[in-house]
């Protein structure tokens, strides 16, 4: 018989015993859990959140919003709506005085005019008893559903409707959806464009970068070093200079033309137009993300041992065989950790279609910047940005079913 | 029938021809004054001439750098010969690329295709050359079973032990019956005592198949242990051509002689020969005699002596002398004497551990003596 050991004790002697260093190892990563924390999940939790929240309208009228929830839509407003909209609209004017135009730019972009009437009411000093028949009298709008339906889509702060016109529906004052008219239609083909143009340019950075990392592999040292400065060469000159750089060559007087001109090739009347459209951002954003697709697919290269292409050849396989069978597959990781890279930059990419990309050649990140920038609905932004961030996860969750995350080797 | 390879796109008479120039008529595979450089200076291979018979086994021995296995990879296609020919089976294959050569290699690091399973690995190079699904499975089984290897078909590479997948690579290497086999330090990365049970395996494999193998390595005794004939290389030549036995009785430059086996080297200068017999006088401590196999009059020479053909206090002997015991070393079936004998200090007599044996110590004088015939002058 063995001496019987007290297992509990010995679990508690370990526990007491790796205490300490557990400590210290979370000491170790707690700044970098913070950063992460603060810099990266708050703000991807915010983002999500704003797509569905939206509290402008309810925390300047909330018992308006009360009332336009229990109204039915189609039915003429009720004077007690009409009472509670004009007092909390002027009484919302005490607190700060931007919150009456902030409250109309938000109806605005469900029924666009709606911000001059607003400014009416605003302006009008006699509003009292009759309300209904005083607004009515100050513009006659007010006495059709439209502006009250609007209004009725954006008083609840949570809300889909940010999330469902990402994707180019819209909710009604029912509670239904509905596809949204033509003319505002284009965030579902931005989206398309986008995941296009990230398959492209990864496609094109896999074929022009299989071939360069299969030389830097497999150069002499003293070679591949040089080749590696040169691939390397591009991530230290500013993005903005080198999508510049790429103005200058692919312009109407650019190099690039005046040399085909040079040479005859094309009549200096009929000169490409390679600028401000898609193939400029094809072109630019491929060059700026080559190196993340050679550096991957280079470090697993380096690793392959040429034993193996010799000795397929010399099982009689030929030399493209040997190359499809037995190489190919072995780069895989490196190939694969490559397309995954460049997809996701690419999918986000903003500043190179924002410079170089003209009309045809913008991409979803630019809609997302236009709704930050310009017409200030950063729930919509949001929800954009977040539906990008779930397509994102979800192509790296294919990755991971089709290639394995454990095989990916970035460099 | 394995496609592509040998003389099929020449004419009868163009076979005729070449075999013409070929040195030696029976070689299976010939050497003809191959030369190689890499960097167009120095020559890593120089006029190397080398016959291998149909079913040798014949191993290429050296030091690293010696040239033995750029040979082989000339001989695989892998390297291209800057001068000379190289002939397989009557035909010229210098221009031949190494897929259409038809030769079984097996590389130092197995080189097993870590992306598919062992049956996918075996039947590659029964893929690649279309043979159908129902005959390459059993020439697998059987590829599998000759290396006692079955029942591993589905398993990965990287899932077996270095003599498993040693074992498959020669599986793989031998699945299409190739007409040579070519082994580059395969046994190179596995432990000694795997190393020399894998040895007797691949000797066995040789026998039973009847198959031309040229194997290089770098061990001694594994060349000892499995070739009919070795080549020992150096500087980029074959130093030595010769059966393990003949290697090591019979070294023809001092060279081999370091290389094989233990040798005790007693530098001096040859007084005269006679009948084959050299007098060596070595330093001032006396003078020896030796056979005369590379030595000339006048000449520095090196004598050189096997440690375990040196006898302690011999009835009677061709060479006598006295050596002062420097170190003993208790190795269980022997004892090694370190001695200093005629000035030199690293004299080494290897001393059978016997049950009626003497007793030695440090600074004991003995009397050792030598066979002519165990004795041998060698260049310097």
């Amino acid at each position: 018989m063995h001496p019987t050991i007290d297992q509990k004790a010995l679990t508690r002697q370990l526990a007491t015993a790796e205490r300490r260093n557990k400590i210290k190892a979370f000491l170790l990563v707690l700044p970098l859990l913070l950063f992460v924390l603060a810099s990266f999940i708050v703000p991807i939790g915010s983002l999500v959140w704003q797509g569905g929240y939206s509290d402008t309208f309810a925390n300047a009228l909330p018992e308006t919003s009360k009332l336009l929830a229990a109204w039915d839509a189609k039915s003429p407003v009720s004077e007690e709506l009409v009472k509670s909209f004009v007092t909390e609209l002027k009484a919302s004017k005490l607190k700060d005085p931007a919150t009456p135009t902030r409250v109309a730019t938000v109806v605005n972009r469900e029924l666009s005019g709606s911000v001059s009437k607003f400014k009416q009411v605003m302006n009008a000093s006699d509003l009292a008893s009759p309300y209904k028949e005083k607004l009515t009298a100050l513009n006659g709008e007010w006495e059709k559903p439209d502006l009250w339906r609007a209004m009725k889509i954006v008083s609840p702060s949570f809300t889909p409707r940010f999330y469902l016109q990402a994707v180019d529906l819209r909710l009604t004052a029912e509670g239904d959806v509905k596809p949204e008219g033509d003319e505002n239609a284009i965030h579902l083909l931005l989206f398309g464009r986008t995941l296009m143009v990230a398959a492209l340019v990864t496609f094109f950075c896999a074929l022009l970068g299989f071939p360069i990392a299969y030389l830097l592999a497999h150069a002499e040292t003293k070679t591949s070093n040089m080749l590696l400065i040169i691939v390397l060469l591009p991530f230290w000159t500013s993005l903005l200079v080198r999508t510049t750089a790429w103005i200058a060559l692919l312009q109407q007087n650019g190099v690039v033309n005046d040399f085909l001109v040079a040479i005859g090739l094309i009549d200096n009347d009929h000169r490409l137009v390679m600028m401000y459209n898609m193939f400029a951002t094809l072109v630019a954003m491929t060059h700026v993300l080559l190196p993340f697709m050679i550096l991957p697919m280079f470090s697993v290269m380096k690793t392959i041992k040429p034993n193996l292409v010799r000795a397929a050849l010399s099982l009689g396989a030929t030399p493209w065989t040997a190359f499809w069978k037995v190489y190919f597959p072995q780069t895989i990781p490196g190939l694969g950790a490559g397309c995954l890279l460049v997809f996701i930059l690419a999918v986000g990419y903003y500043i190179t279609p924002a410079l170089v990309g003209g009309q045809s050649g913008q991409l979803i990140s630019n809609i997302i910047a236009f709704h930050m920038q310009k017409t200030l609905n950063w729930s919509l932004a949001s929800a954009i940005a977040t539906l990008l961030l779930i397509g994102v996860l979800l192509l790296y969750w294919l990755y991971n079913r089709l290639v394995g995350i454990d095989k990916m080797k970035l460099a | 029938m394995l496609r592509g390879v040998g003389p099929d796109n020449r004419s009868d008479e163009g076979r005729e021809e070449i075999n013409m120039t070929v040195s030696t008529q029976s070689g299976y595979v010939v050497f003809d004054k191959v030369e190689k450089t890499y960097d167009g200076r120095v020559l890593v291979v120089k006029s190397l001439d080398l016959t291998v018979a149909r079913g040798e086994f014949l191993t290429m021995l050296g030091p690293s750098g010696s040239g033995k296995t750029t040979t082989l990879m000339m001989l695989a296609g892998f390297e291209t010969a800057t001068g000379g020919d190289i002939y397989l089976d009557g035909a010229k294959i210098n221009h031949i690329p190494p897929h259409k050569r038809g030769l079984g290699m097996v590389f130092q690091n197995y080189a097993l295709f870590p992306h598919m399973t062992i049956a996918e690995n075996v039947a590659f190079p029964l893929k690649v050359r279309n043979i159908s699904k129902a005959d390459a499975e059993s020439k697998v089984r059987k590829a599998l079973e000759m290396v006692q290897m079955a029942g591993l078909e589905g398993r990965k590479p990287a899932q077996l032990s270095g003599g498993q997948q040693q074992r498959i690579a020669l599986a793989r290497a031998l699945v299409f019956e190739p007409k040579l086999l070519l082994m580059d330090e395969p046994l190179g990365a596995l432990d000694k005592q795997l190393r020399e049970h894998m040895q007797y395996e691949i000797k066995r494999l040789h026998e039973t198949l009847g198959i031309t193998v040229v194997y290089v390595t770098h061990d001694q005794s594994e060349a000892l242990t499995m070739s009919d004939r070795i080549a020992v290389f150096n500087d980029g030549r074959i130093q030595q051509l010769a059966s393990p036995d003949e290697l090591y009785e019979k070294p023809q430059n001092s060279f081999v002689a370091q290389f094989i086996g233990e040798n005790n080297q007693l530098r001096g200068v040859v007084k005269d020969i006679l009948g084959g017999h050299a007098r060596v006088e070595i330093g001032s401590s006396g003078t020896i005699e030796a056979l005369a196999i590379q030595a000339e009059i006048g000449k520095p020479t090196i004598v050189s002596v096997r440690p375990e053909r040196v006898e302690i206090e011999p009835a009677s002997s061709d060479i006598a002398a006295i050596g002062r015991i420097e170190e003993v070393i208790y190795l269980g079936d022997h004892i090694r004497l370190r001695m200093n004998v005629l000035g030199n200090s690293e004299f080494i007599v290897k001393v059978r551990n016997g049950s009626n044996r003497r007793g030695f110590a440090v600074g004991d004088e003995v009397k050792i003596g030598w066979s002519l015939n165990d004795c041998r002058a060698l260049d310097v």
